[in-house]
């Protein structure tokens, strides 16, 4: 008899690579060390989670720009307009959980309401630690989202955190960033014309079966999902919106009327209530467009702790899960 | 002591200032009749602080609110805006003929700061136990740039019921930042009920020099002794930041209200304001009475 050797579980340096998949060692934190050696206004603070957050690097190479703030987030928030406020452009970091629960009151009113220049980048996004609720940022989009002048992307890679960091620090005004940190998947690489662009979504892959709107890790389940689906004879197409607010509306307006007849997936590693997915789904309403739509995300629950790939499988944002899913519906449209 | 650049606004003597204050008040009071309502309790409460913080501690330029080298002063407590306001038409930042509009439409004096409104406000206050934060990283973002300015946020006794106060607190002696200075209005008066019921302050001072600051704790209605408690704290130069814990009475110069029940929020009647006038005017025309006269 064999047994399934036990997961653990998945501490908070866990990487999501695969085995043998290509990756860069704390893609922001390299990132930052470059735009700040062009921009001395850059400034970095945490609230004692620089190691995790991939700041550590940014303090070794600016020492004399690295401020600890100690584990308090509203300080954190408030500190970093401060520093704002004084024509400094701080990258603050802590964990989304921290961000978006405990220092909303001062991201909204000490930074967003008045557009201050502050980049809050944010480890542990949705379901990236199997440590449980208390780590997992699962509604931080959510909470955020209502936030006016606040920018949200959630980066997909190693190749969209680095341009992502550039752009952040040339964007004037207030951005919310879900940070893959650690030993991150590079898989942008593999399409040559891809660029980061605040607001902008791109189109990665082309199919006529069913079209996956996603943001974050999500993009890259959804790219390994659509070439196993090729491998089948099923053909989805992927369009990476990376930017949650503003969301690029006329871009993925026009890809949904590009096929109106695929089922639109859209994909976050995010609750199902109120990322990108209700942020579609408000968007083709308004603008009368009513493709099948569909929902790939994380239930509206406090979720387990456990190993990150069975917990991917369980909620069902694995790439085999998102398989099963979109194998089953495009199955039913081939045999029609 | 010496400033380390040129005032536009000259440091006043104390006779000087008492007569800022005394206008400081007066402008409060016409504002709180535009609106028939108002925060003029603490208004009037805490003018002769804002007499001696705008008129002798703070180097500021009038006709430029913006300018790099002056002191910034962050008022933490929104619904104090109509004092802040009171002293910054004093210090001629803004025009007088803005009283009319205060809390109208459109004016750039609403009833609780906000940065984007009002020339001299530095920061969107309002939400409690923002200021003293927002201060530690704009101390910090001064001493990067070698700059001399200094940062003075007025916080309420309320205000120390945050938690996030308490955070800023330690970052800034953690910091050595002494180059910023809070004022605490210790009037005993929050929302509910009276602060020290609310959830009790004391022992203040200790609270604060156990946080790693310098303490000092004066009559906040004594000109002479706030020009002593902030001369005290421009002068220290030993890597602490600093506290005035200023005691004052709400509705302080106009006996009318002075005397009233004292709550959050001071009701006057119509036909009071034009009393009250009257009252303040007459603290002020006998100087044995007046207030901020006792030591001086």
């Amino acid at each position: 008899m064999t047994t399934q050797p036990r997961l653990k579980t998945s501490a908070m340096i866990a990487s999501l690579a695969a085995e043998g998949q290509p990756t860069t060692s704390a893609p922001f934190g390299h990132a930052l060390v470059e735009a700040a050696a062009a921009d001395e206004r850059i400034v970095g603070m945490t609230a004692d989670l620089g190691k995790y957050t991939d700041l550590h690097v940014f303090a070794q190479a600016y020492p004399e720009r690295h401020y600890q703030m100690g584990m308090a987030e509203q300080l954190l928030m408030s500190a970093g307009a401060g520093m704002a406020r004084e024509g400094f452009i701080p990258f603050v970091t802590t964990y989304g959980v921290f961000a978006s629960r405990r220092a909303y009151d001062f991201i909204c009113m000490a930074i967003a309401e008045e557009r201050l220049n502050v980049k809050i980048v944010c480890a542990l996004p949705g379901l990236t630690t199997g440590y449980g609720p208390s780590h997992q940022a699962t509604e931080d989009m959510a909470i955020f989202r209502g936030m006016p002048n606040l920018t949200i992307v959630d980066p997909c890679d190693a190749v969209d955190i680095e341009q992502a960091t550039h752009a952040m620090a040339a964007h004037d005004g207030p951005v919310y960033l879900r940070l893959l940190r650690g030993k991150v998947p590079r898989v942008l690489d593999r399409f040559p014309d891809y660029r980061f662009e605040i607001g902008r979504a791109r189109r990665l892959m082309e199919g006529e079966d069913a079209l996956i709107i996603s943001s974050g890790l999500m993009t890259m389940r959804a790219i390994e999902a659509a070439d196993l689906l090729a491998e089948r004879g099923m053909h989805v197409g992927v369009l990476h919106s990376p930017t949650i607010k503003p969301l690029d509306a006329q871009t993925i307006l026009e890809e949904i009327q590009r096929h109106p007849q695929r089922p639109v997936y859209v994909a976050e590693n995010h609750s199902v209530i109120g990322g990108l997915g209700e942020s579609v789904a408000a968007l083709l309403m308004n603008a009368g467009v009513h493709p099948e739509f569909h929902q790939i995300g994380l239930p509206d629950a406090f979720l387990d702790a456990g190993a990150l790939p069975t917990l991917h499988d369980r909620y069902g944002i694995s790439t085999q899960a998102m398989v099963k899913t979109l194998a089953s519906r495009i199955s039913l449209t081939h045999a029609s | 002591m010496q400033p380390a650049t040129p005032r536009v606004i000259a440091p006043a003597d104390i006779t000087a200032l008492r007569r800022h204050a005394y206008r400081i008040r007066r402008h409060a009071l016409l504002m709180g009749e535009v609106q028939g309502q108002g925060y003029v309790g603490q208004a009037l409460g805490i003018a002769d602080v804002l007499a001696v913080a705008y008129f002798r501690a703070m180097n500021l330029r009038a006709d430029d609110p913006q300018w790099e080298e002056r002191d910034r002063f962050l008022l933490s407590i929104g619904h104090y805006a109509i004092a802040l306001y009171a002293a910054l038409i004093e210090a001629g930042v803004i025009s007088e003929s803005e009283i009319e509009n205060y809390g109208s439409d459109d004016s750039m004096l609403p009833m609780s700061g906000m940065a984007a409104y009002t020339p001299g406000m530095e920061i969107t206050g309002g939400s409690l136990g923002h200021g003293l934060g927002i201060g530690v990283g704009m101390a910090l973002g001064l001493k990067r740039k070698r700059s001399r300015s200094r940062i003075f946020n007025l916080l309420s006794d309320g205000e120390l019921n945050e938690g996030s106060t308490w955070e800023a607190a330690a970052s800034a002696a953690h910091w050595k930042l002494d180059n910023l200075v809070a004022i605490v209005d210790v009037n005993d008066q929050q929302a509910d009920d009276k602060s020290s019921s609310v959830l009790g302050y004391e022992p203040i001072a200790d609270k604060w020099i156990a946080f790693g600051w310098t303490a000092l704790r004066v009559d906040g209605n004594d000109i002479a002794a706030l020009v002593d408690a902030f001369d005290t704290a421009l002068d220290s130069a030993d890597g602490k930041p600093c506290v005035i814990i200023c005691d004052t009475l709400m509705g302080r110069g106009v006996p009318l209200l002075e005397n009233r029940d004292k709550t959050h929020f001071i009701r006057v009647d119509e036909d009071e304001w034009r009393v009250a006038l009257k009252q303040l005017d007459d603290t002020y025309a006998n100087p044995s009475d007046a207030a901020g006269s006792e030591h001086s």
